[in-house]
């Protein structure tokens, strides 16, 4: 089954951008994004893996539901990517798995 | 046509599907009766530990019947997934009561002392900080030492309570939910009719495993189940790598890597809400022991009502005006849910009742 994200930008009056990195890739994302559709229009189709099984996860409700767009925002592990506005020079990171304590 | 039971169990939680199940497999046709949604329903709100140390203070029999149970449990485990194919996660490594102070645990060994008097089942070790540190390498550095008993475990109450119901089903039980029962009573043929609302049946025995809700249920069949809610609240963390391989009565790590924080005592009626003074006191009481909890985030927060009665024992009872009634009331639903399926099953169905149970009659509240 294709996983390549499906989701298109709507055109914007302000092309304003900021830049940010996912696991240390710079990307220019648009100002009002949040951290999954920033993932999402970067054609990211797995920001986690489950502690439990290990398989893989994506951005799915956007709405802070899911909890499936868990994702380390500026070393904060398992935050969700759908409730956190993107920033400029904000570092994103792939979760694998549960985070750690120590 | 009316439809008959041999057994109507009133109550779809943790304490009524055990014995359901326990009854069910023994060849019975049995219904349980469940209410609301919205109901009361401590089987969903509890913290999975089944728990023996430290039990039974004031009744010896009371720790040898949840040793007892703990006992049992594997078996029940093990059955309800060759049944089901659920796996509840019980898990038995032994269970910590951990100090903070040099005063706390002298009472603690104190009260320990007195039950492996009385029973040298009740096993036990008094460890310092350096050997607690050992076993639990995640103990903060101001922890006293604690109690270990290879006696306690925890397992996932909520795939516990769906394995039940799964099993239950599989032997050809019934269940009928949404059924809050508003009546009971004897008939001349001995059966029960029992009514909810506009409907009814009849059942040739039932037992009253409803909860808080027996308070009312037990007169209707010459019972009587004194039992008050005390409200506990529990906290539970997003989830983290394994850093707990034993539970403690405050906290525990769940297979999938919660962290669950528990528990206070709070008389507030009914009322099952949550309050931020307690919440921090139970995230206080869990990071002082595990500082590395302080910067994991919190997911969610519950409270949920015990069943307690007034001196925080179980009631079984058979009614002696309405034989064929039954009763069974507790506050650990989870620890004691194998005793319930393959102790407390056989004797509502005729088998002698244990002597271990002499204390839990409803008559010691009558004075």
């Amino acid at each position: 089954m294709p996983n390549v994200s499906l989701l298109k930008s709507l055109a914007r009056k302000d092309s304003a951008t900021v830049r940010m990195f996912i696991d240390d890739m710079p990307v220019d994302v648009p100002t009002d994004m949040n951290v999954a559709a920033a993932l999402l229009f970067c054609g990211v189709t797995a920001c986690r893996t489950t502690p439990v099984t290990g398989s893989e996860r994506a951005p799915f409700c956007m709405m802070g539901v899911c909890f499936d767009c868990l994702v380390e925002i500026d070393g904060v592990p398992n935050r969700q990517g759908c409730m956190t506005p993107v920033r400029e020079g904000m570092r994103v990171r792939r979760m694998d798995g549960a985070r750690s304590v120590a | 046509m009316q439809k008959t039971y041999d057994i109507a169990v009133i109550g779809g939680g943790l304490v009524g599907m055990a014995i359901a199940y326990g009854l069910a497999k023994r060849g019975q046709r049995v219904v349980v009766c469940d209410g609301e949604d919205n109901s009361l329903r401590a089987a969903r709100g509890n913290f999975g530990l089944v728990w023996v140390q430290g039990k039974g203070g004031t009744c010896t029999d009371y720790a040898r019947w949840s040793l007892h149970s703990a006992n049992t449990w594997q078996g029940m485990a093990d059955e309800l997934f060759a049944r089901t194919g659920v796996d509840v996660g019980f898990q038995r490594p032994g269970g910590f009561n951990i100090a903070q102070t040099a005063e706390e645990l002298a009472v603690k060994v104190q009260s320990m002392r007195q039950l492996k008097e009385a029973e040298p089942a009740l096993v036990y070790e008094v460890l310092d900080h350096d050997a607690l540190a050992e076993r639990l390498p995640a103990i903060g550095p101001d922890v006293f030492g604690a109690i270990y008993s290879p006696n306690d475990g925890h397992v996932s109450p909520l795939y516990t309570l769906r394995a039940l119901f799964a099993a239950f089903e599989q032997v050809g039980g019934e269940y009928a939910p949404n059924q809050r029962v508003t009546d009971i009573r004897q008939l001349g043929s001995g059966a029960f009719r029992v009514s909810m609302g506009d409907t009814s049946f009849e059942a040739g025995r039932v037992v009253l495993a409803a909860g808080l809700g027996n308070r009312d249920l037990a007169p209707m069949v010459g019972l009587s189940a004194p039992v008050k809610p005390l409200r506990g609240q529990i906290v539970v963390t997003e989830r983290v790598k394994p850093f707990l391989d034993y539970p403690t009565i405050y906290v525990r790590q769940t297979v999938e890597g919660s962290v669950m924080l528990g528990d206070s005592a709070e008389d507030v009626g009914f009322n099952d809400g949550v309050t931020p003074d307690v919440l921090a006191d139970i995230a206080r009481r869990g990071i002082a022991p595990f500082p590395i909890l302080k910067n994991v985030r919190v997911v969610r927060a519950w409270g949920a009502l015990r069943v307690m009665t007034g001196d925080g024992l179980p009631i079984y009872e058979a009614s002696e005006s309405c034989p064929g009634a039954f009763l069974a009331t507790c506050h650990s639903g989870v620890t004691l849910a194998a005793a319930h399926c393959e102790t407390i099953a056989p004797w509502i169905l005729g088998a002698e009742r244990p002597a271990l149970l002499d204390h839990f009659y409803a008559k010691r509240f009558a004075a």
